[in-house]
């Protein structure tokens, strides 16, 4: 009988492992015999499992900076993304190794179904496989809504209003998953909690189940076997951990070249988002509904889908037949290739589609805007209340709502759309007020075009034949109407005039004489400085309080009075509210908020 | 025989060794990434608020009892800024025909709101059972704040008081901004 040697202490590990016996596990962990030895093809599961971690790590530290509500959720995004260290990292990280377990798990599913491993004794394993499928689609599901942003507000929208169309329960099923008929507090507490909590614990439990079962029955070798068998550790770790490394550089280059991930515009229930679309690996099935009009359209969303699901669960069965195998390989290259087809179709369709990228424009100028915007400080109503207030968000918003219809912007309708030619009936207001746009207006040629009053009643107004009467040619002239221009435009206090004003106070103090002159010059008619009778009155032209009351009443005696042409009164109609007002012409004065540091940034 | 031995065990110790410093540099990633995030606060520097106005001195007791007043400045909360809502409080006493004493109302023992007693002349901290004089001191010597209640810069300019407000580390004998 050996007794134990003198004073031998156990060493930490055998204690631990007497206590836990985590050696056996770990035996039984990495000495997993791989028949016909270590293999490229075995990587896709670790790969997977390795991405899992990563999106649970990158997940916790996400939470500890994210707040789940309509008020609070984009503002600690964009605090993740843009002020703390390495915000942008971890977001990008989370992001993009999301779309990758995508890709990897349809690999994955390809060579499971290719190799049959699917069939007997492996079904239990394929269901738990195909279960993992659909539970992390869901994650990036309610992932996409959790950063509150334009787009991922109104594809939640669209997905969720699918769900309310299933049959029976739809609806209701719809409100308890929303946590109420509209989108708000509730809807994040509740992706929240199903994106961080619900859906990965349970991917948690499946994948003990997947790796257990296949722990049981073994990987599917490929024949024919390359050579003798290995264990798991170190050859086929070795490879996992090279195939990992690969996969990550692959997620790293784009989290690098996106500087992180994607963050829209807060997400505005009031305001038109045309650029929805949802994650690039859903755009077959937003793609394949537009196939469905009409009432046909629950077939494209929920029918189709869930029996192309119910087949993909039944392929343990279908692969007992004869020509069972073919077909669930067939089967499975017909769904790629038509979801490649249908992918590309969409993303075809959007690229010709001149609205659409009208609408992507917008959407990133908003997302640029509000990030400027946030910068000084997000009130605690939110950033939408920062951007609902901002002249440069809002201006070429209100100017195509209620402008463009005779009005262009610099030939478009404010918001980059092009308008049909003969619905032009006003000036361009691009650059109102400013030399360049007097220059033209003060010109017997250009005013005729449709730039100035080609399309109005004033071609045959007195201002016209004005400038048709005193066309200058002598040089003292030119150079009086150019002074004119400078004296005029100078009314309007523009600020990004304002240097080029002072500068040339001598010429614009000559203009003055010229336009306060009542027998040749303005003054003959306008009322300016005291003198002159006619309106449109020229104190203060086109300068912020001359154009907000202009906008409230055209009609007015200080403007056109009865020659007014066309142009409603859109304060004393009450069809603007004078925040809006103010907010169309600080835009068309190019007043707003530009942040100091507009330089420094990227 | 025993050189078709060594091969393959050299192999597998390459193999172990691979394995473990390409398992160890794709473990490190994610976490070094949430690593930076969790450390971001302790980068950020407390802004420094300038004077504040508080009261008004008419608004004092002649006595020398204090009173306590909300400090109204821009609040900066993460993402949130948001001008003119209480970011602290404190208390004033009139020590002279324009002079004041302005004491932090936060408790440098743990941080507690200390509480005015009106009955015993001084200061009290309901959590531990601080207890302060008037001018701040420690007054009876078992309380377990480590110093006096926080003095702060004021002035009294055109009949108001103006307060340089700011909070201080708790729990230690000295005064150190945070």
């Amino acid at each position: 009988m050996a007794e134990p040697t003198r004073n031998e202490r156990p060493s930490i590990g055998s204690w631990i492992d007497s206590r836990t016996g985590y050696k056996g596990l770990l035996h039984e962990a990495l000495f997993e015999n791989v028949p016909g030895g270590a293999r490229w093809r075995y990587v896709w599961g670790s790969t997977l499992s390795f991405f899992f971690v990563v999106q649970l790590i990158t997940g916790v530290f996400l939470w500890m900076s994210y707040s789940p509500s309509s008020q609070t959720a984009w503002e600690s995004v964009y605090y993740i993304q843009h002020q703390m260290l390495g915000g942008w990292f971890l977001r990008g990280l989370h992001h993009f190794v999301a779309q990758s377990m995508t890709v990897l798990l349809v690999l994955h599913l390809m060579q499971v179904i290719i190799d049959g491993a699917y069939k007997a004794p492996r079904e239990m394993n394929y269901w738990f496989g195909v279960l993992l499928l659909i539970l992390t689609l869901a994650l990036s599901l309610t992932g996409y809504l959790l950063p509150w942003d334009q787009n991922g507000y109104w594809s939640t929208a669209v997905t969720t209003n699918i769900v309310g169309m299933s049959p029976a329960v739809g609806q209701s099923l719809q409100t308890v998953l929303v946590g109420g008929v509209t989108y708000g507090h509730l809807t994040l507490t509740r992706f929240f909690a199903l994106h961080a909590g619900v859906i990965p614990g349970v991917i948690i439990l499946l994948i003990v189940g997947h790796v257990y079962l296949f722990r049981k029955h073994g990987l599917t070798p490929k024949q024919p076997l390359k050579g003798p068998d290995q264990g798991f550790w170190p050859e086929q770790v070795l490879r996992d951990a090279v195939a990992c490394l690969a996969v990550l550089a692959v997620v790293l280059f784009f989290v690098v070249r996106e500087q992180g991930a994607p963050l829209g515009a807060p997400a505005d229930p009031a305001e038109q988002f045309s650029a929805a679309r949802p994650e690039w690996y859903f755009l077959f099935l937003f793609q394949f509904l537009k196939y469905f009009p009409g009432n046909t359209e629950i077939i494209g969303a929920i029918v189709l889908p869930t029996l192309g699901l119910v087949l993909l669960m039944a392929m343990p069965f279908i692969g007992r037949w004869k020509l069972g195998h073919r077909f669930n390989v067939g089967f499975m290259g017909a769904m790629l290739v038509g979801a490649v087809l249908l992918t590309w179709q969409s993303l075809n369709e959007d690229r010709r589609d001149p609205e659409h990228q009208v609408a992507k424009a917008v959407s990133k100028r908003d997302a640029a805007r509000a990030v400027d915007l946030a910068n000084a400080g997000v009130p605690i109503t939110g950033a939408l209340t920062l951007m609902r207030n901002d002249p440069y968000t809002q201006g070429p918003r209100i100017f195509s709502r209620n402008c463009a219809s005779c009005h262009r912007y610099d030939g478009h309708d404010g918001m980059g759309n092009a308008l049909p030619k003969d619905s032009i009936s006003a000036s361009d207001l691009k650059g109102y007020g400013s030399r360049e746009w007097l220059q033209g207006f003060l010109n017997a040629d250009t005013i005729l075009t449709t730039r100035y009053w080609g399309g109005t009643i004033h071609t045959e107004g007195d201002m016209t034949g004005w400038l048709g009467d005193h066309i200058p040619e002598t040089p003292e002239e030119i150079a009086t109407r150019r002074n004119v221009v400078l004296a005029l435009s100078s009314q309007s206090a523009l600020p990004r005039q304002a240097a080029m004003d002072k500068k040339d106070s001598a010429q614009i103090a000559m203009g003055i004489a010229f336009m306060t002159n009542t027998k040749n010059g303005c003054a003959e008619c306008h009322k300016f400085q005291g003198v002159g009778t006619d309106s449109p009155e020229l104190d203060g032209w086109a300068s912020r309080e001359w154009m907000v009351a202009f906008v409230n009443d055209p009609s007015h005696p200080r403007f056109y009075g009865r020659d007014n042409d066309r142009m409603p009164s859109y304060g004393t109609e009450k069809s603007l509210t004078q925040r809006e007002i103010e907010m169309v012409v600080d835009w068309i004065r190019q007043e707003w908020y530009t942040p100091k540091t507009a330089v420094a940034r990227k | 025989m025993s050189d078709s031995d060594h091969a393959p065990a050299r192999r597998n110790f390459v193999a172990k060794a691979a394995s473990i410093v390409v398992g160890g540099l794709i473990s490190v990633v994610a976490p070094v990434a949430g690593l930076f995030t969790l450390f971001d606060p302790l980068r950020r520097k407390t802004d420094t608020r300038g004077l504040v106005r508080v009261a008004s001195l008419a608004s004092l007791e002649t006595n020398g009892q204090p009173r306590k007043f909300p400090v109204l400045d821009t609040l900066v909360d993460a993402w949130n800024k948001t001008e003119n809502v209480p970011v602290g409080s404190v208390y004033l006493q009139r020590t002279g025909d324009a002079t004041v004493r302005v004491l932090n109302s936060v408790c440098p023992h743990l941080g507690c709101s200390v509480g005015y007693n009106a009955s015993t002349q001084g200061y009290f901290c309901p959590c531990h059972r601080s207890s302060f004089t008037l001018d701040g001191a420690i007054a009876d010597p078992k309380s377990p704040s480590p110093r006096g209640m926080d003095e702060l810069e004021a002035v009294v300019r055109d009949g108001d008081v103006w307060v340089r407000f700011q909070n201080f580390r708790k729990g230690s004998p000295d005064k150190i901004v945070v």
